[in-house]
């Protein structure tokens, strides 16, 4: 589904992405860890498509399309979904106008015919259910004076409506609560099926304990440093990244 | 890969996109030499069979204007009009009054169906009473008898000197006095016509009353002029509305409006403003100078709403003298100006009576090359004991060539009373259009989204249909016919 080769991106002069290797299969969940400041983000935001970092050189194919061809919001018609580290404030635009913009729009560059509002409200009720959401969310203005739980539960929200073939999760477990990860993560299962792919950015293994990966990917210094099973990250959360990055530091210096 | 634009680019795309209502309407019309001097005057009251009453009125607004300077304060730079190279007067020439709009000269009814709105269609689907101002003379008024029997009155104001001149000699001119200012003085002198509403006591008018203005013939000067009265315990909303045909020579329009809300009455006026902006180098737009105030009486209220999005150039300044006690003056502004246009518009809120409220939420958004400037006065007299104002001042901007200035006057004389201020600048961020983006919807959208949004808290303010059109045109000013 996503193929991504000696992908290299920065900012300005600064590099960032320095050779990124990554295959993600339908089906499959993908944890990526590392340190602060890896390029977690950057790597997410780059497939996403923000125009702030500039590709130097590497291709990022989905489904056999070459995404960096594509302006992000083609991107998202074709199936590509981020859920934001940090949710971006719209004000004055209600959730669910919101989402009716962005489904409209879908709709529209898909060629399919506009969902009539009712089966979007019945939609909305549907997944607002299955994330636990309190009533009047709907009505709230995009994330403006959402807690920072209550940002990542409506990316989640957001990705239940836009039923994507990639979602790519940048750090959806922190802000949650105990309660409002399991809600999360159980969301997010109920959403994965074989035709579908999660990437799982996370610091925590506890996230892990709910969605597990099928893989996980260490990233350090804009490379993947070492990837394995889901006991790589039991691994980590004991050992701490040092053992790992200390080798690779000394192999490209 | 499609097409790249950066936001800047889109901006500059959307800036040069070309007004959508620039069309003329092939009506014949009959006009006055061009110029102004005293006979003009007199012509223009013959031509319209007045009173010799409503004459010396004008001509007495005419000795004041000579000796009045054109104003020079407003943030605004544009080539003085030539005032003697204008046409006071043009009617079109309609034969017989209109009884229903299916009477309407076919051409007037193919320009509003160019503008996207069937009287009909709108008159069924909301109740809309018109009264259609093409040029100067009003040509169809509608609804008229089940007003009547309210006993509404909503007539031309050219009707109502000749049939109700007890109230038009009672209240014209108490509200703008002719010397209030340069433009006040020009459109007492000569202006052509424009509405005037009564509403009796105790009376809650049924209906929106509406207005739909357009500029028709190249040259010709507007000069409207609305009387409206809520008499005691009354409630009225009136819709002012107009779009403007595309012209090489700038067109100046200098309104009166004139609003009473006696004694518990309530008057809320909105207005969808869109005369023509003129082209991207600024050539042929409307010059906008309005005179727009009301008075409260006790316990009575006077909201403002508007949506400003044409004009090459606007001076305008929708004011509340709160002369009763308990009364509420409020003003919810939207203006967006693009490409060359400059827009200088506020309020002023005059508390005169205790514990009279005034609350003015003013939005600017800034494109193009253009300057919005908010201008507010907050006056706070002596004897208005514990009054109170509300004031919030927003830009957006909209890409770096443009600019957005707050002048707030505060003037309070009391200190039983309190004045709250606030203002923000902001600009739509990269990564609010990239959130949207990633959600799949597109730049151009995402802009219009968020504008939206921004101006929620006045759009709110419209009418429901009104609204819809309203925010039709902020799409349409923003960005055009783009892709
Ligand atoms: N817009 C930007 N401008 C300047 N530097 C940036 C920008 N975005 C990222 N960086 C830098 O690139 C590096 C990688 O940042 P990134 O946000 O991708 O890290 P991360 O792995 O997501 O970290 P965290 O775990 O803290 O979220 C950091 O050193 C960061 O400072
Ligand atoms: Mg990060």
């Amino acid at each position: 589904m996503l193929k991504i080769e000696n992908l290299k991106a920065g900012i300005e002069e600064v590099k960032i992405l320095n050779g990124i290797d990554l295959s993600v299969n339908a089906g499959e969940v993908h944890a990526i860890m590392g340190p602060n400041g890896s390029g977690k983000s950057t790597l997410s935001a780059v497939i996403a498509g923000n125009e702030s970092y500039e590709v130097e050189s590497g291709s990022i194919i989905f489904e056999g399309e070459d995404l960096l061809e594509l302006d992000p919001d083609q991107r998202a018609h074709k199936g590509v979904f981020l859920s934001f580290q940090y949710p971006v404030e719209i004000p004055g635009i209600s959730v669910s106008n919101f989402l009716k913009a962005a489904i409209s729009e879908k709709r529209k560059q898909l060629g399919l015919d506009p969902i009539s509002a009712k089966d979007l409200l019945g939609k909305m009720r549907e997944k607002m259910e299955l994330l636990n959401m309190k009533k009047g969310y709907l009505s709230r203005n995009m994330n403006e004076g959402f807690s920072g739980g209550e940002k990542k539960r409506n990316e989640i929200f957001q990705m239940a409506m836009l039923e994507p073939k990639l979602a790519i999760l940048d750090e959806t477990d922190s802000g949650l609560d105990i309660d409002a990860l399991k809600i999360v993560a159980n969301g997010v299962n109920k959403l994965k099926n074989k035709k579908n792919a999660t990437i799982v950015i996370t610091h925590y293994q506890r996230l892990l304990d709910y969605i597990i990966p099928d893989y996980v990917h260490v990233l350090h210094n804009g490379r993947i440093i070492k990837s394995g099973g889901k006991e790589l990250a039991l691994e980590l959360e004991e050992k701490g990244y040092d053992w790992i990055t200390k080798e690779a530091d000394k192999k490209w210096g | 890969m499609r097409e790249e634009l950066s936001e800047d680019e889109l901006l500059e795309k959307v800036t040069t996109s070309e007004y959508k209502y620039g069309f003329t309407t092939d009506i014949e019309s009959d006009k006055i030499q061009k110029g102004l001097n005293e006979d003009t005057v007199r012509l223009i009251s013959s031509k319209k069979n007045e009173p010799e009453w409503m004459l010396e009125y004008r001509l007495k607004a005419f000795d004041i204007w000579k000796e009045m300077d054109e104003p020079n304060w407003a943030n605004i730079n544009y080539p003085k009009p030539n005032y003697q190279d204008i046409i006071y007067y043009s009617a079109p020439k309609q034969k017989k009054k209109l009884n229903s709009l299916d009477d309407l000269d076919p051409e007037l009814k193919k320009t509003f169906d160019k503008l996207g709105i069937s009287l009909n269609e709108q008159k069924r689907l909301s109740g809309v009473a018109m009264d259609i101002v093409i040029d100067s003379v009003s040509v169809a008024t509608s609804f008229k008898d089940k007003l009547a029997e309210l006993g509404i009155i909503f007539c031309p104001i050219s009707d109502a000197i000749k049939e109700h001149p007890e109230l038009v000699k009672k209240y014209l001119g108490t509200v703008v006095p002719t010397r209030d200012n340069f433009f006040s003085a020009l459109n007492s002198a000569v202006f052509s016509d424009g509405s005037f509403c009564y509403i009796p006591k105790g009376v809650k008018c049924p209906m929106e009353l509406s207005t739909y203005f357009r500029i028709n013939e190249a040259g010709t000067g507007q000069f409207e002029r609305t009387l409206l009265i809520a008499d005691e315990d009354s409630y009225v909303s009136y819709l002012e509305g107009c779009t403007a045909p595309q012209r090489d020579e700038n067109q100046l329009h200098a309104a009166v409006v004139e609003l009473v809300a006696l004694d518990n009455a309530e008057i809320k006026y909105s207005t969808v403003q869109n005369w023509y902006p003129g082209d991207e180098n600024g050539v042929g737009g409307v010059f906008n100078f309005v005179t727009k105030r009301g008075v409260c009486h006790k316990n009575s209220k006077i909201s403002w709403t508007q949506v400003e999005t044409g004009s090459a150039v606007t001076w305008k300044y929708p004011s509340c003298i709160l002369k009763g006690d308990n009364s509420i003056g409020e003003f919810f502004s939207v203006a967006i100006t693009n490409n060359l246009q400059q827009a200088d518009t506020g309020t002023k809120m005059v508390h005169l009576g205790k514990n009279s409220k005034s609350t003015i939420i003013a939005k600017g958004i800034c494109a193009g090359k253009s300057n919005g400037s908010y201008r507010g006065l907050v006056q706070i007299a002596k004897g208005a004991k514990n009054s109170r104002n509300f004031s919030q001042c927003d830009s957006l901007l909209m890409g770096d060539k443009c600019g957005s200035h707050t002048f707030p006057y505060i003037e309070v004389k009391n200190s039983s009373s309190q004045v709250e201020h606030e203002a923000t600048t902001s600009k739509i961020g990269e990564d609010q259009i990239f959130y949207c983006n990633q959600r799949g919807i597109g730049t151009e959208e995402a802009i219009a989204l968020i504008v939206n949004g921004y101006c929620k808290d006045v759009l709110n303010q419209l009418p429901m249909e009104f609204a819809v059109e309203a925010q039709k045109l902020l799409e349409i000013s923003l960005e055009g016919s783009v892709g």
